[in-house]
């Protein structure tokens, strides 16, 4: 089992839907929201996902398919 | 020795001991080192900073590692330059230009490097580790070097050869990473989690970016220690644009500006503004990678990640750990964010060269293009003090400006000579 951290991006399209109630039901992962700010136009959700690796790169897949952006909460840790 | 309380979160405010952490693990958010400023105050003076060695380290009281025995390549103390020539040409009869390219890997990266490997021998690591596209490559093997222990730093598959031999020749190990930019950021993510290694802006983050304070006190004490009107910075993740802003407001608050009394930090060290610290500063960015820019210019207190497409290398964050704070130091200074066109970078490192006789990389092309939207803007007015900041070496990024090559072929004859310089 793996626990992994990021941010969800949500553009203003996806403001409403359930994606993180959704990744927690429809894939083998426990979802845990330690921080988020949604607003009318745009919103982010910093979490942790609890599940195996294999199932947790499944469920991001699913979540960046439907327009959320996924990044890790350190930031782009490729520098100049 | 390094007068530090410990870590604190940015957000939720929880204490965490001085180790090599750089997440909050109640709420995710930042931790940044927390400075016991009672102690400082009573040991830090101008006269002790300038009887310093010519380094970043003459500022050891003011830094999270050791000083005793520092990790020092003889990095900062980079000259201050009156850029009249350029100030002419724009408008400006007080520019500044704070050349960063001449510290010893080239760029600013080795004042950062430099603070997160004493740290890291601090705590006892054996091998230096970082994912970069350049110039945080050399610094980090650089500084391995200096130090006697391992580096081992991760670069894209497809970065030029030129890059490559800049971190190479200081003999790391180098993995070549055979995938896109998330693809890179994601393997080292991975990496950092699993190996005991010092990634520098990841386990040593906190202590690392405190290296860019530096940049603001050296601008502080070479102009006799008073800070300028403005200040134009190129900004990739944000941190070093915070830091410079830090280190301005901690040089207030310690009563080290001249004819300012010192005051309390109070509860939010990396909050604190001093009244008398008026610098406006302005955050350069390029369009290609702008997200701090696009947040500030459209209202927004958060930033919305972007995929980097920039030829300026060096600034392609497209996911800025710091921006939101950024977005905060640019309210409160009074201060901008500019994404420059992509067409203007070269044409501000040729404008730079050709007035003042740098050659900067594009981040510096960045800074010197937004300098100019900001003069045509008023923003910046005539008689403004303002400093420019120049992180990088243009030997890093020549084929930028390939553009600028017009040699005149002539044969070994004084006729040919003549006929082509007369024209």
């Amino acid at each position: 089992m793996a626990n992994k951290r990021y941010i969800f991006t949500f553009p203003t399209n996806m403001i409403t839907e359930p994606v993180i109630f959704n990744l927690g039901r429809d894939f083998e992962i426990e979802t845990n929201i330690r921080r988020a700010d949604i607003r009318e136009d745009a919103g982010w959700v910093i979490l942790e996902l609890k599940g195996t690796e294999e199932e947790i790169d499944k469920g991001l897949l699913w979540v960046a398919s439907k327009g959320v952006r996924v990044d890790s909460i350190s930031g782009d840790l490729i520098q100049g | 020795m390094a007068y530090l309380n410990g870590l604190k979160c940015r957000e939720c405010g929880r204490d965490y001991p001085t180790e090599p952490l750089n997440v909050c693990d109640f709420c995710f958010g930042p931790l940044e080192v927390a400075y016991d400023y009672s102690t400082i105050r009573e040991v830090v003076t101008r006269d002790g900073i300038t009887s310093g060695p010519l380094s970043i380290w003459r500022y050891k009281d003011l830094l999270p590692a050791s000083g005793e025995n520092p990790v020092d390549i003889m990095t900062g103390m980079t000259p201050l330059i009156k850029a009249n020539n350029l100030g002419k040409e724009l408008g400006l009869n007080n520019l500044y230009i704070k050349n960063d390219s001449v510290n010893p890997s080239f760029s600013f990266k080795d004042r950062v490097v430099s603070v997160a490997c004493t740290k890291a021998i601090e705590f006892g690591y054996e091998v230096l580790s970082c994912a970069s596209t350049g110039n945080l490559a050399a610094s980090v093997a650089a500084h391995a070097a200096r130090a006697g222990i391992k580096a081992v730093v991760f670069i894209p598959g497809d970065l030029e050869q030129g890059k490559v031999i800049n971190a190479a020749i200081y003999g790391p190990t180098i993995m070549a990473i055979d995938g896109n930019y998330d693809d890179v950021n994601r393997l080292c993510s991975e990496i950092a989690d699993n190996y005991p290694w010092a990634f520098v802006n990841v386990n040593m983050r906190p202590y690392y970016a405190e290296g860019s304070k530096t940049l603001g006190y050296e601008v502080v004490e070479q102009l006799d220690w008073q800070v300028p009107d403005h200040v134009v910075v190129p900004a990739a993740s944000g941190a070093m644009f915070t830091k410079i802003w830090k280190g301005f407001n901690e040089l207030a608050c310690l009563g080290l500006l001249d004819g300012v009394e010192g005051m309390s930090f109070g509860e939010d060290q990396n909050s604190v503004h001093h009244p008398s610290v008026s610098t406006k500063m302005h955050m350069a960015q390029a369009f290609g990678c702008s997200p701090i820019a696009a947040a500030w210019n459209n209202g927004q207190t958060h930033v919305v990640p972007v995929k980097p497409d920039t030829i300026a290398k060096s600034l392609a964050i497209g996911n800025p750990a710091d921006g939101i704070y950024a977005l905060k130091v640019i309210k409160e200074s009074g201060g901008s964010a500019t994404a420059t066109p992509e067409d203007t970078v070269a044409e501000g490192i040729e404008l730079l060269a050709r007035t003042e006789g740098i050659f900067t990389e594009t981040a510096g092309g960045v800074s010197i293009s937004v300098l100019k939207s900001l003069v045509e803007s008023g923003a910046i007015k005539q008689n403004e003090r303002t400093v420019v900041y120049i992180t990088g070496n243009g030997l890093k990024t020549q084929e930028v400006v390939q553009g600028a090559v017009n040699t005149l072929p002539i044969k070994p004859t004084m006729d040919s000579f003549e006929s082509a310089y007369n024209g």
